[in-house]
């Protein structure tokens, strides 16, 4: 087990070795010259050299990857230019506020999807199992800028049950911390602040859910049919399993390495921001970060945005793999 | 021969499947028992409804579309077709069990061997961990599966096939079942392997006087382990008997057809003889024998009249008009009104 951990990690070294050469590459990419185009036409000579002297543009490229690596290494994500502070002082609040929004998402996802699908399977072509995976359908084709709208009209303006905007009630702020709210509200014991940050994260949450709740639904449930179908499930019936245990235990057991693959890759999708949900419920969160980087042409904010959002994808399959080696023995021993 | 109750006995039995195109009879009107402590042979093709009977006595058949229609399952007396689900559960695994053709995915390949050994036991003994660990070694051994500790923690990937079935056998014979259903318990292994295997059920079945009801498609396995055997064709029961009374004198053509075409290491020029034709689709045949189609001795009326069980000898009997002139054997089929739809 250790030993397979071991090798994945090893494995990840040349992962991330060409991710940072990719995002490296980026600021490299852009035609003509990097510091004109991050000052802008009008821009003075002496300041474009004096740039392309801090970018250390002038340098070969192998020094300037092996610069690049080295301040990774230190954590110096570079500056942002339009806040001239360090990135990596910056960009922590917005990843918290993903990080807090997209596991609230993906828990209501995979909690409603995975028993969803185990249902539908159970009892397959029963009026669940069609309406069930005909919600998953509506869910996967909904425009999710278009739910979070309505979600608000309803259940904000009309109803006034949820907060339409922001990560907290601006009245009553949260003592940051370590910027993930649920826990500072709670380790606080302030817990009508967290009751406040969970109603706040209600909406988003839910209308981030919906894409990956249908998805893992339709895959849970394909995947349960096929190993219900097979003979150690009949071995268990003929033992006299009950059928909750039957399809709980034996058979869910195995449905749920391809499930957890959906799952990690739409972990993935969710930590690496949610645009549309973030601006339209005026979240603070990575997605907006990167995207307001993009427009302002913060080159470093955007560089360091797609590193982290990228490392955090890797990572996650990590720890994918790892699970799947936890639940198949056949995968820790090849 | 002392007059032992049967564990099994099974009256009428019909199973259909309900598809897209009607209904399909699988199984159709068969009887048969198996008693206390005795090794019964069910001998068929593939496709002739074997697999379905034995899974109607588990209580097992998919359904829908599968449905038993008519006939009855009686064990130790007890009705099993009109018994609840909770009923058949405690059933299942504790009076009957069950081990299947293919030992290599009827294990759950995630779950440790002694995991799926303890299953049985804490299903259906009262009892703690402890215990039911106790006696899945002690299954293990009984088996002749040396290091039974330490296969305990392992997976079935780890093991061989012949492992595996013996694991299977443990497994199914925990709660000291009074009757074993093996549906082709050797057909995936290897022959020296389905020896060891067939030695091993035969001993278990002498050790602890389980009945097992043998279903295959291999007569060399039944000569070397059953007492009697059901010969199906079709879905009905063509010929049943004595095991050496249906080797020293097959009467139903098919039954012969079988005998005959099992390799004879004697005779090594001979050209393997082999049936004519194929197994009819279930359902298929409406009318007639449903051998009339492959049989070279069928006549006029093969084709148009469904035959009774004749009984030809003591305990032996054959559904075939070449007996007619023997009495009908009323004991096994009860209702032989010909069939004319």
């Amino acid at each position: 087990m250790l030993q397979y951990i071991m090798r994945r990690l090893l494995q990840l070294i040349p992962v991330l070795l060409g991710m940072t050469f990719v995002v490296f590459l980026i600021i490299r990419a852009i035609p003509g010259d990097p510091a004109v185009v991050i000052l802008g036409q009008q821009a003075t000579e002496e300041a474009v050299a004096a740039l392309r002297e801090t970018l250390g543009l002038n340098n070969p490229w192998y020094v300037q990857y092996f610069e690049y690596l080295k301040n990774l290494f230190t954590g110096d994500l570079g500056q942002s230019i339009r806040t001239r502070t360090p990135v990596n002082e910056e960009i922590w609040p917005y990843l918290a506020a993903t990080f807090e929004l997209s596991m609230f998402a993906i828990i209501i996802a995979v909690f409603i999807g995975v028993n969803a699908g185990i249902i539908s399977a159970w009892f397959q072509n029963s009026w669940f199992d069609y309406t069930a995976m005909i919600l998953a359908l509506v869910g996967v084709s909904i425009p999710i800028f278009w739910l979070g709208l309505m979600m608000q009209y309803q259940f904000s303006l009309q109803w006034d049950w949820f907060p339409t905007t922001g990560r907290e009630d601006v009245r009553n702020p949260v003592n940051a911390i370590t910027n993930l709210y649920i826990f500072d509200t709670i380790i606080q014991g302030r817990f009508d602040q967290t009751l406040d940050v969970l109603r706040h994260l209600a909406m988003p949450g839910i209308a981030l859910a919906t894409i990956p709740m249908a998805i893992i639904a339709r895959m849970t449930r394909s995947s349960m049919l096929e190993v219900m179908k097979s003979d150690y499930i009949r071995t268990a019936r003929a033992k006299g399993e009950k059928m909750f245990w039957v399809v709980y235990r034996h058979s869910l057991k195995n449905a749920v390495i391809p499930v957890l693959t959906v799952i990690g890759l739409q972990t993935g999708l969710l930590l690496g921001g949610a645009i549309l949900t973030e601006t339209i419920f005026g979240l603070p969160g990575i997605g907006r970060y990167i995207y307001e980087a993009i427009s302002s042409r913060d080159y470093p904010v955007i560089q360091s945005g797609i590193l982290v959002v990228a490392f955090i994808f890797v990572m996650i399959n990590l720890i994918v793999d790892i699970l799947y080696s936890i639940i198949d023995p056949r995968i820790r021993y090849s | 021969m002392t007059t032992k109750d049967p564990v099994l006995q099974v009256k009428g039995l019909k199973v259909s499947f309900f598809t897209d195109d009607g209904e399909v009879p699988a199984v159709d009107d068969i009887d048969f028992y198996v008693k206390e402590g005795e090794v019964l042979g069910i001998v068929g093709e593939s496709g002739c409804g074997k697999s379905v009977t034995s899974l109607s006595v588990m209580g097992l058949i998919p359904s829908p579309p599968g449905k038993i229609t008519g006939g009855e399952i009686k064990l130790n007396g007890e009705e099993l077709t009109t018994a609840s689900e909770k009923r058949m559960r405690k059933i299942r695994g504790n009076d009957v069990a069950m081990i299947f053709q293919e030992p290599m995915t009827s294990l759950n390949p995630l779950f440790t061997i002694g995991s799926q050994l303890m299953d049985a036991t804490l299903i259906h003994k009262k009892g703690d961990k402890k215990q039911a660990k106790k006696r899945a070694i002690e299954m293990l051994k009984l088996v002749g599966l040396g290091r039974a500790e330490e296969l305990m923690n392992e997976y079935p990937h780890q093991l061989s096939g012949g492992m595996r079935q013996r694991v299977m056998i443990a497994m199914a014979m925990v709660c000291d079942p009074k009757l074993l259903i093996a549906d082709e318990p050797t057909t995936a292994l290897d022959v020296t392997i389905q020896a060891q295997i067939l030695k091993l059920m035969k001993r278990l079945n002498e050790e602890l006087n389980t009945a097992i009801m043998l279903i295959t498609h291999d007569l060399g396995v039944v000569a070397e382990t059953c007492e009697r055997v059901v010969v199906m064709y079709a879905g009905k029961v063509v010929e049943n008997g004595l095991a050496v009374d249906i080797f020293k004198d097959p009467q139903h053509p098919y039954t012969r057809g079988l005998i005959q075409s099992v390799p004879d290491m004697r005779y090594k020029k001979q050209r393997l003889y082999s049936i004519p034709g194929n197994v009819p689709r279930p359902g298929s045949i409406k009318k007639g024998c449903r051998f009339a189609a492959r049989c070279e001795f069928a006549f006029e009326r093969c084709l148009q009249e469904d035959p009774p069980l004749y009984k030809t000898a003591e305990g032996h009997s054959t559904r075939c008009f070449l007996f007619d002139d023997t009495k009908e054997d009323t004991l096994h089929d009860k209702d032989t009104t010909i069939a004319t739809s």
